[in-house]
């Protein structure tokens, strides 16, 4: 019986192997990125006094509180062999009805709840183009990108919602604070735990890893396919719609460029953050922390005396970076599997 | 039981009766039927005709949920697991315990994964990803989804084809003990040892069809084999003879882990070498490496005497080597184009001027071989996915003819064309040989293998396990070395009453 040799003899591990979780740590992405996340925060404050305190540290919660939700979304997509690139204009378009439903005089709950239900209802005609039809996600929310775009454009024109229209109350959700937190993060996180919770404890949420894994597989283990990835998609428009909301309160008027680009932010934050392009592995921490990573970036640069110029190619080459290391390390320990494999047949 | 998929019949009509409580061996060869068969059982493909009873119900699955939930649980050949989840995961998925507010319940998921695991006398870590399991683990995997599922029809499609000898008796002593339980089993196997070793009863199908069933205790090897191959070899266009000439293609210690190893065969001019074996063995595997598709760890391919770089196609080409892969419509032809481009697709190079190609040189470039085959194209313009898959084959064997090639690997030259086409083939590969062109083709097809080749190297788990010149070459023989059974056994005490047989 010589492959149950070279498995550990688990069934009656007793104390779990501190060797054993300490590699887990270090080969695990989230731990990486949470690293290089708090070097880069160490260097700046080192560099600069004032990186830490008052409005830049503010600045450096806040703004990540928006991609974060598109990131945890996106990964939800990812997971499943799919990407959303309709995120961005979904934004646009949910923070622009929230503003209107606002100015029209409605509550503030009921334009957020708007936004959001916008957001899901958008999603779901991704995932029903791509679910029923079966064409590529990539092609299809390319399009429904380019149209959620143009519908704005041609509602808002060159109008845009002003702060003066907007709930004072609402408006205060942007700039309040919880013990120096601005409450829009704390907001975030609570989506990104439950999110991770889902993808984590729900059926749903294996199925959707177990889809992205290996499709073929799926489909003879019978598992409801279409309506897990028709899900993924809404679950991504929604909270699309929710980060539509949150950019209202943030920065306290929308206009039709709103959001605009954004949606390969989320996308490279959630690659960044170990989220397999090609489905099945990753999870929403990582991409949590990657949203981090990539806002607090482009603050640290400038400081480190690296030109505005060129902040994309770090991000760029970063992104390149961790996929590479991605592809070796794997086609490395496959290459590994198999000799073992020869050695013990 | 009837299955059509197109114009290719894949199951004429296979009848299988399992009893609840035994082992049920299906066998046949390559392409037999057996395969579509399990795919319907599994609901995987609905029927196009027949009955189909479980338990006393008349039943139609039309999706794998509703096979599994009535209690069948199909093993493929191929293990079918997540290899991002963990173990447990993949035992449980889509019915995974759920506990309080509709949360995995893990700790009794990794319970129950871990007291089957225990019941199979088996140590698998239930919580480590599947990822680089071995097959026979993931095989139990397999096996342990079946079990937790409380199947009570348990179909198994060759899942001994990749374990060692005591992962098999392991595996063996878990199918008797669920025997026992009074569940039934379906054993689909090659290896005849293992069918009387293990099953009760046993089916043989031939060509999609059932051809009998026999109990086990009252059957004997050549009988099952005469069987299996009892068809008539010449209804094929057998190869002429050709004037043999030097070595074309030499390969020597070819290696590959986990893959093939210790691969030496060499080809002559005006030589057909067949690479005979069961799917899987590693036939199509030692072709890619030659031709520099994947790549081998030692071992040292060389033609005309000139060693070939490996893992480069380009070189390959380039040294005269044409490669004909097995899935035409994916790897040999670009579908969506027209014949023209695709014959002209390897010489590129030779036909532009100044790095543009004038649809006028392609097609003055193109239409001797296009004519030279008979394609049967009114226009060379036309796209290829028009045309039926004997025309789209002689495409695939044009675009190659075009480069000047000394030796051409053909894998499954025949699949999925029809009768008459296909002696068209067996004809064309037959004068290309003549021509001093040395062929490698790859077969699963034993009359094919027997009727084209001069000489046969039969596979059988990444080893050349005979080479068989054209006299010693029976449908017995290439089975017996295919299957891993000894070929002396079946071929000299029974050969009188085999060849018998075959005639009949």
């Amino acid at each position: 019986m010589n492959t149950a040799l070279d498995t550990p003899p688990a069934p009656t591990r007793r104390r779990p192997d501190v060797g054993h979780i300490l590699g887990g740590l270090v080969r695990s992405r989230e731990i990486a990125v949470l690293v290089v996340l708090l070097l880069l925060i160490a260097v700046a404050t080192f560099k600069s006094d004032g990186f830490l305190t008052g409005d830049r540290w503010r600045d450096l919660l806040l703004t990540p509180s928006i991609l974060m939700l598109l990131a945890a979304g996106q990964t939800m997509v990812i997971i499943t062999r799919n990407v959303d690139l309709s995120v961005g204009s979904t934004l646009g378009l949910c923070a622009y009805a929230t503003g209107e439903i606002m100015s029209a005089g409605h509550s503030p709950w009921l334009a957020a709840l708007g936004g959001v239900a916008l957001g899901a209802g958008l999603g779901a005609i991704n995932g029903l183009i791509i679910a029923v039809a079966r064409v590529p996600a990539l092609v299809i929310t390319l399009g429904t990108m380019l149209v959620y775009r143009g519908i704005l454009l041609r509602w808002a024109g060159s109008d845009r919602v002003n702060a003066g229209e907007l709930d004072p109350g609402f408006l205060d959700l942007g700039t309040k604070q919880i013990l120096t937190i601005p409450v829009l993060t704390i907001l975030s996180l609570l989506v990104v735990i439950a999110v991770g919770y889902y993808l984590r404890t729900a059926r749903g949420g294996r199925e959707l890893y177990a889809i992205g894994s290996d499709p073929d597989a799926a489909a003879l283990f019978g598992l409801p396919i279409r309506r897990r990835v028709l899900g993924a998609f809404i679950a991504s428009g929604a909270l699309a719609g929710l980060a539509g909301v949150f950019w209202a309160a943030r920065y306290g008027g929308v206009s039709s460029n709103a959001g605009q680009g954004i949606e390969l932010q989320a996308v490279a934050a959630a690659v960044i953050g170990g989220v397999a392009i090609f489905g099945g592995s990753g999870s929403v921490w990582g991409a949590a922390i990657g949203a981090f990573l990539l806002v607090t970036i482009n603050r640290v640069l400038p400081i480190l005396g690296v030109s505005d110029f060129y902040q994309q190619a770090v991000v760029g080459a970063l992104i390149i970076g961790a996929i590479v290391l991605d592809r070796v390390l794997s086609s490395r320990a496959e290459r590994r599997l198999a000799v073992d494999r020869e050695a013990t047949s | 039981m009837r299955k059509s998929f197109g114009a290719v019949q894949a199951l004429r009509s296979g009848t299988l009766r399992v009893e609840p409580g035994s082992i049920h061996a299906l066998i046949g060869e390559n392409g037999a039927g057996k395969s579509t068969l399990v795919k319907i059982v599994a609901g995987v493909h609905r029927r196009d005709g027949g009955t189909f009873r479980f338990k006393g119900n008349d039943v139609d699955f039309s999706s794998t949920a509703e096979s599994k939930g009535a209690g069948i649980a199909v093993i493929y050949q191929e293990p079918t697991l997540f290899p991002d989840l963990s173990v447990t995961e993949n035992i449980f998925m889509g019915r995974m315990p759920l506990g309080a507010g509709r949360r995995i319940d893990r700790a009794a998921m990794h319970e129950e994964a871990e007291s089957i695991f225990r019941r199979l006398g088996v140590r698998i870590d239930p919580r480590r990803s599947a990822r680089g399991l071995s097959i026979a683990d993931q095989q139990i995997i397999e096996i342990a989804k079946a079990i937790s599922l409380d199947a009570s029809l348990l179909v198994m499609d060759e899942p001994t084809a990749a374990l060692s000898g005591v992962e098999v008796e392991r595996l063996f002593a878990v199918a008797r003990s669920l025997r026992d339980e009074g569940r039934g089993l379906v054993f689909i196997s090659h290896r005849f040892d293992e069918v009387f070793d293990l099953c009760d009863t046993v089916t043989v199908m031939r060509d999609g069809a059932y051809v009998g069933t026999e109990k086990v205790a009252e059957t004997t090897v050549p009988a099952l084999v005469s069987l299996m191959v009892g068809r008539e070899v010449d209804d094929l266009f057998p190869k002429v003879d050709a004037e043999i000439g030097d070595v074309v293609l030499s390969v020597e210690n070819l290696d590959s882990p986990g893959v093939f190893r210790d691969i030496s065969f060499d080809v002559r001019a005006g030589e057909i070498v067949a690479l005979a074996g069961l799917v899987g063995a590693g036939r199509s595997e030692i072709a890619r490496a030659v031709f520099g598709v994947d790549k081998y760890r030692s071992g040292r391919v060389t033609l005309d005497g000139k060693p070939i770089r490996p893992g480069s196609p380009r070189a390959a080409i380039k040294a005269g080597i044409a490669f004909v892969p097995e899935d035409r419509r994916q790897q040999g032809l670009v579908i969506d184009s027209s014949v023209a481009h695709n014959i002209a697709g390897v010489i590129r190079g030779r036909i532009a001027k100044g790095g543009l190609i004038a649809t006028g040189m392609e097609n003055k470039a193109v239409r001797p071989w296009a004519s030279r085959l008979e394609v049967k194209t009114n226009a060379l313009d036309m796209a290829a996915t028009t045309m039926s898959g004997g025309n789209q084959q002689k495409v695939v064997i044009a675009k190659w003819l075009a480069t000047g090639p000394k030796l051409l690997i053909i894998d499954e030259p025949t699949r999925g064309i029809d009768v008459g086409t296909k002696s068209e083939v067996h004809r064309l590969l037959s004068e290309l040989a003549g021509q001093g062109l040395a062929v490698l083709m790859i077969s699963s097809e034993l009359p094919e293998v027997l009727g084209m080749a001069d000489r046969v190297l039969v596979v059988c788990e990444g080893r050349i396990t005979a080479e068989l010149a054209r006299g010693e070459a029976t449908p017995e023989t290439v089975m017996a070395a295919a299957t891993g059974t000894t070929p002396d056994q079946i071929h000299l005490e029974h050969e009188a009453e085999a060849v018998k047989e075959v005639t009949a």
